[in-house]
């Protein structure tokens, strides 16, 4: 099983370092943010900028940094300071949002006829895991969400997350390797594959169906996206499966595909009682 | 497996499943099921469950009694037919010990085990059965009198006849919605009866595959008030239930069984392997024909075989070699038809494959094709041919497995011997009966 877990994570890898690339840095405050909630919210792929108050912000934008991807800003050692950053921040033309408020026990007091400056807060001490989880919600709720982890291919949709799939809003029941498979068509659609490939990076170990394990597979997939859908998967003559390149394919079947039962080694017509 | 067991709890959750249930079998064949909830999967899929195979067919053992079912991740698959709104799965089991190895008496690993083998000597090994099974209207099975064919010809009910055919067509779509593609379903030709032809999988998934359609037919026809039955000669004078099975070895993406310079497009592969099963087929009826009505499906006049022999076209032989379509190489194949819809198939995939290699390895002679119809000709004539006949009764065919050394290295000692006990058993029972042929055909006159 080593090479799915590996490929998966280079695909994931991969639109991170897009994300990071393409979206606006997270501001923290203080300056330096705490190493315990730096390292998830890094891990998680933000990538942090943090400053140390309201006027180093103005610096910043001043400077170039114009937007924010939202704010982390800890309260517990300079409550006045943060306020003021809040507040700056949710005043500015494009109010920054979302924006994550962390709190002492003792402090929650202080955040009375203050709502309009966050939009959460945490209370520390903080699970480790608990900051990003709350940052990610936070984005979800604001519907931007960091790792899109949804692929959609027409009328296909493999939600990464959940490991789930649906074809035209239905739900497909399938095995663990099916949805493998499926997944790995649908990460490079139009990309053509051959069964030894396919073996390899989605199963990545010796089965023992061989090879041929391949059609197996996609004939049970196909089945299971219905007669309607299941040239999605294309056989390409004497090479391998690809998923169906754009939406219309399923209009114009090419040259190079081949019926669904093209190539059934058992296939010819078989009838006999007794 | 760190994956698969995520993906089945996932998917557990996102679906709402209330409960899955953890399949295994018998080693007669039978399917056997625990009901756990969502809560207790986890620790399952882990772990696996513990339960005492005391009461299991040949589960049982002399010390230990306790075994441990352990979820095959992979096999994970919703059941359609409970609906969508309180989903339930299916997921299925290897049998181990108490110490983490592979218990004997569980089927999956007699499996596992000769495809192993079998892949030690670069080959793996498709099958493709096409399962045959009668639908009888009454639910209740009533011993005193033959049962009733759904669509008897001599009833001809129409309504009947809608009735099986609807049938049908709904248990093609559950078995297409669980993921196995049916190469074609079709109403048989005796009163009632209907053939589902599968597309090859390998051979564990199509044992999986096989107990998983034996659940379907049943369950949906039962919904429907019908009952369905894969017994291999419910009705005299009609044709019964076999299996038929097409096999196939490859290596990676190549045919073992095609050559091309051959005029029959067979490669020696093919031959030996023909030979193995036709040199051991008396030794592995018991298996593939595991039942004392198994051998009334295997007498003359109803397509099924009794001779020991082989042929390319004639449905007569035990070993069919099916014309391959010009330009499809790859669809080369045999087909193996003394297999009847009630066998293990586990087990009687184990043996198939076994009988063949051991043909293979050792280089066994093809004899051979036979030309006329073997129905037509006489035992003597069959005799000066040289060719053999199946075992006529499970008593003959339990006699030829005990001989086996072929069935002692490919069931374990453990499968072995239960199943000599159990099949002796059966038949001493069947012995000791006086069936209506004796009371009708003696009575009145002696």
């Amino acid at each position: 099983m080593a090479t799915p877990h590996i490929s998966r994570r280079l695909v994931e890898s991969r639109r991170l370092v897009e994300v990071a690339r393409t979206s606006p840095p997270l501001l923290c405050f203080p300056d330096p943010l705490p190493g315990e909630w730096a390292r998830p919210l890094r891990d998680a792929g933000y990538d942090l900028f943090c400053v140390s108050g309201a006027v180093a912000a103005a610096a910043a934008e001043r400077g170039g940094q114009e937007v924010w991807r939202g704010a982390v800003v800890c309260a517990i050692d300079d409550m006045t300071e943060a306020i003021s950053l809040c507040r700056r921040l949710r005043r500015r033309e494009e109010p920054v949002t979302p924006l994550l408020l962390i709190v002492g026990r003792h402090e929650i007091g202080e955040l009375k006829l203050r709502n309009d400056l966050f939009d959460d807060f945490c209370v520390a001490p903080l699970h480790p895991g608990e900051l990003s989880a709350r940052v990610e919600h936070l984005f979800w709720r604001a519907g931007q969400v960091l790792d899109e982890k949804v692929i959609e291919h027409g009328p296909l949709v493999l939600n990464l997350e959940t490991y789930q799939a649906s074809i035209a809003s239905r739900a497909l029941d399938l095995t663990y390797m099916e949805y493998q498979l499926l997944r790995f068509l649908a990460t490079h659609p139009g990309k053509v594959f051959t069964r030894d490939t396919l073996l390899n990076r989605v199963w990545g170990y010796e089965y023992y169906g061989g090879a041929r394990t391949v059609d197996v597979h996609v004939r049970r997939l196909r089945a299971k996206l219905g007669e309607e859908h299941a040239h999605l998967i294309e056989t390409v003559r004497s090479v391998g499966y690809r998923l169906a390149h754009g939406v219309g394919a399923s209009a114009h079947r090419g040259a190079d595909w081949e019926p669904v039962d093209g190539e059934d080694p058992l296939g010819t017509t078989r009838r006999s009682a007794g | 497996m760190r994956d698969q067991r995520d993906y089945v709890l996932r998917t557990v959750e996102e679906r709402g499943i209330r409960f899955v249930q953890l399949w295994f079998t018998d080693v007669l064949g039978t399917p056997k099921a625990f009901h756990i909830t969502p809560a207790e999967l986890e620790n399952a899929l882990d772990e696996g469950m513990t339960f005492d195979g005391s009461s299991i067919d040949g589960f049982s053992r002399i010390q230990e009694s306790d075994v441990l079912a352990r979820p095959d991740a992979d096999t994970f698959q919703l059941i359609p037919w409970h609906g969508h709104d309180e989903p339930v799965a299916r997921v299925f089991c290897d049998i181990f010990n108490l110490d983490q190895t592979p218990f004997e008496g569980c089927p999956r690993h007699v499996l596992r085990r000769t495809l192993e083998r079998a892949r030690s000597a670069g080959y793996t090994f498709f099958a493709a059965p096409e399962v045959e099974y009668f639908c009888f209207a009454d639910l209740e099975v009533d011993p005193s009198r033959p049962p009733r064919p759904i669509d008897s010809r001599s009833y001809f009910d129409l309504t009947g006849a809608d009735r099986s055919s609807d049938l049908r067509r709904r248990t093609v779509l559950t078995l297409e919605e669980m993921g196995i593609p049916v190469e074609h379903a079709q109403h048989e030709d005796a009163p009632g009866q209907h053939e589902i032809d599968l597309r090859y999988t390998d051979a564990l998934t199509m044992a999986d595959t096989v107990m998983t359609i034996r659940l379907v037919v049943k369950e949906l026809a039962r919904q429907d008030g019908i009952h369905a039955s894969f017994m291999p000669k419910p009705l005299a004078g009609v044709q019964g239930s076999g299996m038929h099975t097409h096999l196939s070895l490859w290596q990676g993406e190549r045919n073992a069984f095609f050559e091309q310079n051959d005029p029959d497009g067979l490669s020696g592969v093919a031959r030996h392997f023909m030979a193995g099963l036709l040199h051991h087929s008396r030794e592995i009826s018991a298996i593939t024909n595991q039942w004392v009505n198994s051998y009334k499906r295997l007498v003359l006049g109803y397509e099924a075989p009794s001779h020991v022999s082989w042929a390319r076209n004639n449905r007569s032989a035990l070993v069919r070699v099916p014309v391959v379509k010009a330009g499809r190489p790859e669809s080369t194949r045999i087909e193996y038809r003394a297999p009847d819809s009630a066998c293990n198939p586990y087990l009687a995939f184990a043996v198939m494959l076994a009988a063949g290699l051991r043909g293979v390895e050792e280089r066994y002679e093809l004899g051979p094709e036979a030309d006329a119809s073997l129905y037509d000709l006489s035992p003597e004539e069959l005799a000066a041919r040289g060719v053999g006949s199946l075992p006529v009764s499970l008593n003959e065919a339990v006699d030829a497995m005990e001989q086996s050394k072929l069935l002692i290295e490919t069931l374990g000692d453990h499968v072995f011997e239960w199943f000599l006990r159990n099949k002796r058993a059966e038949w001493a029972a069947y012995r000791a009966e006086v069936t209506p042929f004796e009371l009708s055909r003696y009575l009145p006159v002696l």
